[in-house]
């Protein structure tokens, strides 16, 4: 057992050496910041990498203007902490600009809207390799996601021709033009997550935790109440002990009932789970392969 | 809770078959009964699988997760799927028997532990027993277990079950694969895979998960020969770590420790190290797969691509590489083409100087006759590299034995080797 890593250290280590590649292999790299734990962890591990410098790229965050308030005090505070860039991609600017609109109706959200703010602030900024938090146990289309995901010129990605990825060995390289996304915690689980945000004491945004909110029932889930949310005629307002197993935007993202107020309690409950973290997602609902479809446009 | 996850270890390993064999059904018991599986992910397949009009649920849409495998009923790509127990967590690598087959079990076999191969008890050992367990030696994966699927249907017969190990056993003794097992089991009514078997009270084995559970891993790293490609130099360019001068990497082989004494190559110059660094302190010890940054005494001139290691155990350096060549792309290799190789941190250019044979990855045979090199062949080729490369055979070192080929056009990896 001496010579032996435990399998959270082991991930760490495949993550940083994956992070490490990342620098070395592009000119201008970033990580996409959501707020959310994934984000949180590669962050936290993009630190480590290369401690005891600072992390040598900028974060990126797409603001959807949907935002849970506290997901946008955390990353204020943690990018002050980092000492590192943070790159704003704002999707009200490219729905003022005229280059996406504006979904309508009950169930509107500005979460496909974001691909096209995504990749203009790709475009603007001339980043050749965005790195993301998301991991191949989340959905089905991420199964089949490499590390080092390749796509073209126009951001897109085509999951029949990826390039097979072995050992340890990553292909970075490219035309002009083209640009990767990259996938450092792909092995990651969700409940790896929570053990290691457990293991490491990292700060995350107090809406993981139980909490009272101000809710409504809708598509079977908790949606919390907030400006953005049209409310009908027939939504009934309640407050619930709730807390949130993903974070994304606030008009999508579901609660959960939950009285996990600890992150052990959490872990506690992630083990007990009997639904995906992303079933409380209304961007996931939207057909079979709404990931895939996404994907394939540009999407991370 | 806290204290059980931090004794966890990870065990990778992958499966090949084909759909007719119970893989699916296998993986499928699995991760159901160790929970991996959700209740929304199963109403789903569920719901689907009514659709289609199937009796059984097909636990194979679970990881079919693209449009067009789930239209046409295949699997096109490696697909990875997750669970644990509280022993261990386990990565599967799971690889589609038929379409690319080379190409996608080389690429699961590559980051493996351990294979499962499925032989249903009723056909014994099949050409493609023979061709996942050949790409499964020649990946130098360490251990096998050799499940005999669909006892149910040989009437959970021993006799049976012996005349299969016989078989694989006679021709496995050309494989040289140290650690082989076999389990009798039914994945479709869970015989030996999780519980023990009511059916096949002679069996005395363990089951499938205790295997996978218990099996001892920790020989498989090397800890004898030290080898640490630098990926990258650490110089924060602040007040508190001026000087500092780290060499970021992950230990390939062997055991590293502040004092040693250690030779940066190519460049031969010899330093002591000083200290060994993470973020959540200095270490006294570093061995594979750790990711680690390294100091040494002297200010060297190192930089990515270089290794460290010790000046009386060194690799190979070489611009002539002999290796076992596994061809990925759908065009073939042109008469002297130029590619970009990638080895452990360092990157060259090469051409394939000699093709030697082909395997056939079914019979075995070697031919030496016929040796144009399409998509998935296998081929013991030679290689002339524009600089000196710092290799192992690959038997002896898995992370600085092997090398992908970059098409310098499209840059593409069309193939994938292994250092003899």
């Amino acid at each position: 057992m001496k010579y032996s890593l435990t399998h959270l250290k082991e991930l760490e280590s495949e993550s940083i050496f994956v992070i490490r590649e990342v620098f070395a292999q592009f000119d201008k790299p970033a990580i996409l910041f959501s707020g959310g734990k994934d984000s949180i962890v590669l962050t936290h591990l993009a630190k480590k990498a290369f401690w005891p410098a600072k992390i040598p790229f900028p974060l990126v965050h797409i603001d959807t203007g949907h935002n849970f308030p506290e997901t946008m005090a955390f990353r204020d505070e943690l990018v002050k902490k980092l000492g590192v860039n943070l790159i704003v991609g704002s999707v009200q600017e490219t729905i003022d600009g005229g280059r996406v609109r504006e979904e309508s109706g009950k169930n509107a959200s500005r979460n496909s809207l974001q691909t096209t703010t995504l990749l203009e602030t790709i475009e603007n900024y001339e980043l050749d390799a965005c790195m993301g938090g998301a991991r191949r146990d989340e959905e089905k289309a991420r199964a089949k996601e490499r590390f080092f995901s390749h796509r073209d010129d126009f951001g897109q990605w085509d999951p029949k021709n990826q390039r097979p990825e072995l050992w340890n060995l990553f292909n970075g390289r490219k035309n002009m033009g083209e640009n990767f996304r990259v996938f450092p915690i792909s092995n990651w689980t969700e409940m790896d997550i929570w053990q290691y945000i457990l293991h490491e004491n990292l700060e995350i945004p107090s809406l993981y935790i139980a909490h009272q909110r101000e809710v409504i029932w809708r598509n079977n889930t908790w949606l919390p109440v907030s400006e953005h949310l049209p409310i009908g005629p027939n939504d009934k307002m309640e407050t619930k002990m709730v807390r949130f197993r993903t974070l994304g935007d606030i008009t999508i993202t579901g609660g959960i009932e939950s009285d996990a107020d600890t992150l052990e309690k959490i872990v506690g409950e992630v083990a007990a789970a009997r639904q995906t973290e992303r079933g409380n997602r209304a961007d996931d609902k939207r057909g079979d392969t709404a990931m895939e479809d996404r994907k394939k446009q540009g999407y991370f | 809770m806290k204290e059980g996850y931090l004794d966890m270890e990870l065990l990778r390993f992958t499966t090949a078959g084909s759909v007719d064999d119970g893989k699916s059904t296998l993986i499928g018991r699995l991760l159901y009964d160790s929970k991996a599986i959700f209740q929304d992910q199963l109403d789903a397949v569920e719901n689907t699988s009514q659709q289609k009009g199937l009796e059984h649920i097909d636990l194979s849409l679970l990881t079919d997760g693209l449009k067009d495998e789930r239209e046409q009923g295949i699997t096109i790509d490696v697909a990875y799927r997750y669970f644990a127990t509280p022993k261990r967590k386990f990565i599967i690598a799971d690889t589609p028997g038929h379409i690319q087959y080379t190409r996608n079990m080389v690429t699961g076999a590559s980051t493996a532990n351990l294979a499962l191969i499925l032989i249903d008890a009723r056909k014994g050992v099949l050409e493609q027993t023979c061709r996942h367990s050949f790409i499964a030696s020649l990946l130098q994966i360490p251990h096998l277990i050799i499940c005999v699927n669909k006892m149910d249907l040989v009437d959970y017969g021993e006799e049976r079950f012996n005349e299969v190990v016989a078989e694989y056993k006679n021709f496995a003794s050309k494989l040289g694969v140290k650690d082989i097992r076999f389990v009798p089991i039914s994945a479709l009514h869970g015989d030996n895979v999780v519980d023990g078997s009511e059916n096949m009270d002679w069996y005395r084995g363990e089951t499938l998960l205790h295997t996978l559970e218990h099996i001892h891993i920790g020989n498989d790293q090397n800890l004898i020969d030290c080898r640490f490609p630098v990926q990258t130099v650490i110089r924060p360019h602040r007040d508190e770590f001026h000087d500092y001068r780290g060499y970021a990497g992950r230990v390939e082989g062997g055991v590293f420790k502040p004092g040693d004494e250690v030779v940066a190559l190519p460049s031969g110059l010899g330093s002591k190290i000083k200290s060994i660094d993470t973020f959540d302190g200095a270490v006294e010890e570093a061995f594979a797969p750790m990711s680690v940054t390294i100091t040494l005494e002297d200010d060297l001139d190192v930089g990515r691509g270089d290794m460290l290691v010790r000046p009386n155990n060194q690799p190979q350096v070489s611009q002539d590489l002999d290796v076992m060549l596994c061809w990925l792309n759908k065009s073939g290799p042109m008469p002297k083409a130029k590619y970009i190789l990638r080895h452990t941190s360092n990157e060259a250019r090469c051409m394939i100087t000699n093709v030697l044979y082909k395997v056939d990855v079914n019979t075995l045979h070697r031919e030496e006759v016929e040796t144009e090199i399409k998509v998935n062949d296998i081929a013991r080729v030679k290689i002339r590299t524009t600089k000196p490369l710092l290799v192992d055979s690959y038997k002896v070192n898995r992370g600085t034995g092997s090398l992908i080929l970059i098409d310098e056009a499209t840059n593409e990896t069309v193939a994938a080797a292994m250092v003899i």
